[in-house]
């Protein structure tokens, strides 16, 4: 069950009918059977999945996309703004209190790296210069308190403790200490527990009461499945959390239950755990979220830059130059000019999904190389620019010094020139078959 | 048959006791109309995904259960619900557990699963029956582990073998079995620091381990089971596929089956790996951990 990206399942569906040219209502209702296969698959719940179906459909059944030459971007592209809008804005302030300290709550499910978090906030918040103070009140699970003790040596921040007292003594007596050694934050730690578990909730909430924390924060494991509906419902509905904190997110999980969670509270998801050293934690980037669980790194940024950067009639124009083979140096100045306004060349290679494994990651393309080549471009004259194969010895000569370069770079641009040309002409004459829109991104 | 109602409730107890909101009353799905129509196939479906069967394995139970249908002229959504519980029991196979002593079990799994509380739980299994248990506290990364372990082996009269945190733990390992094996004990039970299946070198680690255990104990009877979270996703189909690359699996764990998720992934896991779903972890107590029943399992499942 290898991950096919969504976008190579849209595609491949779009594939089927792009002899027919426009799209029909059928058509579009297979590729939405292929984005809630692709949802289900990332973890989104259920009940989720089905209204984010209706609501795209309602939007891919419009005009622009039936019309579209691109129907598979248009739709990935609808599925994401969906999803980038139910994941919410970006937001990882915390709630401070007016008065000192500010009080954090931690709160979950077992194992879904309470302490771990409690360890990271207090070394993100010290680093900011804030006095903090961590308080042990997970008093049921061995060694629970011991594990936060190692963990406040490690960051150098203190830790209140008082063994297996009820947590809520523990919790006023730590909210003393923090004012008395007038700490900024106090960060609690709780105990890990079923949502279902009446008694133990109670205990929460009676934290809360008494304490009056600003943030209460809910810490959820990104691998969680179906179940992460009930388990956000339950603790929002019981004690009004104030925001999310998604750990683990260093594995290699889809992640749909941060959209799971994120629809059944309306809480924002706060801060990610990215990895086991205690600074792996940063802001979490709702629409990064929006991507991976489509699975597709972050082809949709690149797909819009595409789109605004290229307009249609250029493209056109330029595929009809590779079938006629006269793509000419003008063009290929104006392809640098037209991937220039998509970003740094560096940005492209790093949203292309696999772009950052292996070979790619070292290959920096130099942008001041692209700055020279676009100078010997300039350098040329009309006529050489049209057929290159004009360009003689002392040409080269004129060119070099004209645009401040070496023969040697000349000569490489020429070459490089004939290879691209090559190159297009190999992709026109393999997508002849296909589609009709030839210039497009290769995914 | 009175423990198994004492488990079945405690699981059926979690399975029902959040029916409010976005969770399903699976059960429901078979008191409608009694037509088998695509309807109720609808209905099949969304109980299987809720309970995180997963997709392909939920479109396959389907197609088992059509086929199944039509050749056994199956009328009634009452019959056809005993067939669909029949072929979910079917793909999950028998579970025997092992009992050929001296038995060594390794246990892997991501971070929180709940592998350090399993071996806890399983060692005093283990010491009801009159076995010898040594720990091996071979997680030394995650901060007190080892004494959350040391806490588990006194708590089920085992000895316990541990280093300093930090320490490699592929000595840990190999300390714990020269004390087995000077104590002449009956079941090794090693614990290993929580790990991403998708962290190369630390899964190079676990593979250190195994050669040890191997080298050192041949003779004994030797399994590794991968510990797996009730609530996770589909995501733990990857965690499965990636420990079974580095190391010989043997079986599954289940825990946190007391809450509301179901766990239904395994039945992926199982079919597509072989792993047979050895123990599954029900409630808190040292006394909750039980001995994997299909059938339980099943019927929880549908509840």
């Amino acid at each position: 069950m290898a991950f096919e990206s969504l976008s190579e399942k849209l595609q491949n569906a779009f594939k089927k009918i792009s002899g027919r040219g426009k799209l029909n209502e059928k058509d579009i209702k297979d590729a939405m059977r292929e984005v809630k296969l692709a949802l289900l698959e990332a973890d989104v719940n259920f009940l989720v999945v089905k209204n984010l179906i209706k609501d795209i459909s309602e939007r891919a059944m419009g005009q622009d996309v039936l019309n579209s030459l691109t129907p598979g971007q248009q739709v990935i592209k609808i599925v994401n703004e969906e999803l980038t809008a139910l994941m919410g804005k970006e937001n990882t302030k915390l709630n401070i209190s007016p008065k000192k300290p500010t009080i954090i709550m931690l709160l979950g499910l077992q194992g879904a790296g309470k302490t771990t978090v409690a360890g990271k906030l207090a070394l993100m918040l010290k680093k900011q210069n804030k006095g903090v103070l961590l308080a042990a009140c997970d008093i049921y699970r061995p060694a629970a308190i011991k594990q936060l003790q190692v963990l406040g040596e490690q960051i150098d921040v203190k830790v209140y403790e008082k063994g297996t007292q009820k947590p809520l003594l523990t919790a006023k007596e730590a909210l003393r200490k923090a004012q008395d050694e007038n700490c900024d934050y106090l960060i609690i730690d709780t105990a890990g527990r079923l949502h279902i578990d009446e008694d133990l909730m109670g205990e929460l909430k009676e934290l809360k009461d008494n304490l009056k924390p600003s943030e209460l924060l809910l810490v959820v494991d990104a691998m969680t499945g179906q179940d992460a509906v009930n388990v956000a419902e339950k603790f929002n509905s019981t004690l009004d959390i104030t925001g999310i904190i998604l750990t683990k997110l260093d594995g290699d999980t889809r992640g749909g239950a941060a959209l799971s969670i994120r629809a059944v509270t309306g809480k924002s998801i706060k801060f990610a755990g990215i990895g086991e050293k205690l600074t792996d934690i940063e802001p979490f980037y709702p629409d990064r979220m929006a991507s991976r669980i489509l699975g597709m790194g972050d082809v949709l940024t690149l797909i819009e830059k595409a789109e605004l950067a290229m307009d249609e009639t250029k493209a056109k124009e330029l595929e009809e130059k590779f079938k006629t083979q006269r793509f000419t140096l003008d063009d290929f100045l104006d392809q640098f000019s037209q991937m220039r306004k998509m970003g740094s060349m560096n940005d492209l290679m790093a949203m292309l999904p696999g772009a950052n494994t292996g070979k790619m990651a070292n290959a920096e393309i130099d942008e001041k190389q692209v700055d020279r080549m676009e100078a010997i471009i300039k350098s040329m004259t009309k006529k050489e620019r049209e057929n290159p194969n004009v360009v003689n010895a002392s040409r080269k000569r004129r060119i070099a010094s004209g645009s401040g370069t070496t023969i040697q770079e000349v000569n490489k641009l020429l070459n490089q020139f004939e290879g691209t040309k090559k190159m297009m002409k190999q992709f026109t004459d393999m997508s002849k078959k296909g589609k009709k829109g030839l210039f497009k991104l290769p995914f | 048959m009175n423990k198994n109602e004492g488990l079945f409730s405690k699981m059926k107890k979690g399975l029902t006791s959040t029916k409010e909101g976005f969770s399903k009353n699976i059960g429901n799905i078979f008191n409608s109309s009694g037509e088998i129509n695509d309807d109720f196939y609808e209905q099949i479906e969304e109980a299987l995904i809720v309970a995180d069967v997963g997709m392909a394995t939920t479109m396959l139970i389907i197609e088992k259960l059509k086929v199944n249908i039509k050749a056994n002229k199956i009328k009634t959504t009452e019959q056809a619900k005993t067939e669909l519980k029949n072929i979910i029991k079917e793909m999950l196979g028998q579970n025997d557990v092992e009992d050929n002593y001296p038995l060594v079990i390794l246990f892997v799994g991501v971070n929180g699963v709940g592998k350090t509380t399993a071996i806890g739980k399983l060692a005093s299994k283990f010491g009801e029956q009159g076995k010898k248990v040594v720990m091996a506290a071979g997680d030394t990364f995650r901060a007190a582990a080892a004494e959350q372990l040391t806490e588990w082996a006194q708590r089920s009269n085992a000895s316990i073998v541990k280093h300093k945190e930090g320490a490699d733990p592929a000595a840990v390992i190999y300390d714990a079995i020269q004390s087995f094996k000077a104590k002449g004990a009956d079941v090794l039970l090693c614990d290993t620091a929580g790990r991403l299946h998708n962290k190369k070198n630390l899964m190079e680690e676990l593979k250190k381990m195994e050669r040890i255990i191997a080298k050192e104990l041949p003779g004994a009877n030797k399994e590794v089971y991968i510990v797996l979270d009730a609530t996770t996703g589909q995501n733990a189909i990857n965690q499965a596929k990636n420990f079974k690359d580095t190391v010989e699996l043997n079986g599954i764990v289940l825990t946190k089956l007391d809450g509301t998720a179901k766990g239904g992934v395994v039945i992926a896991i199982n079919k597509e790996l072989m792993l047979p779903i050895k123990y599954i972890g029900v409630g808190e107590a040292i006394e909750d951990l039980e001995i994997f029943d299909p059938y339980l399992f099943v019927e929880a499942l549908f509840e």
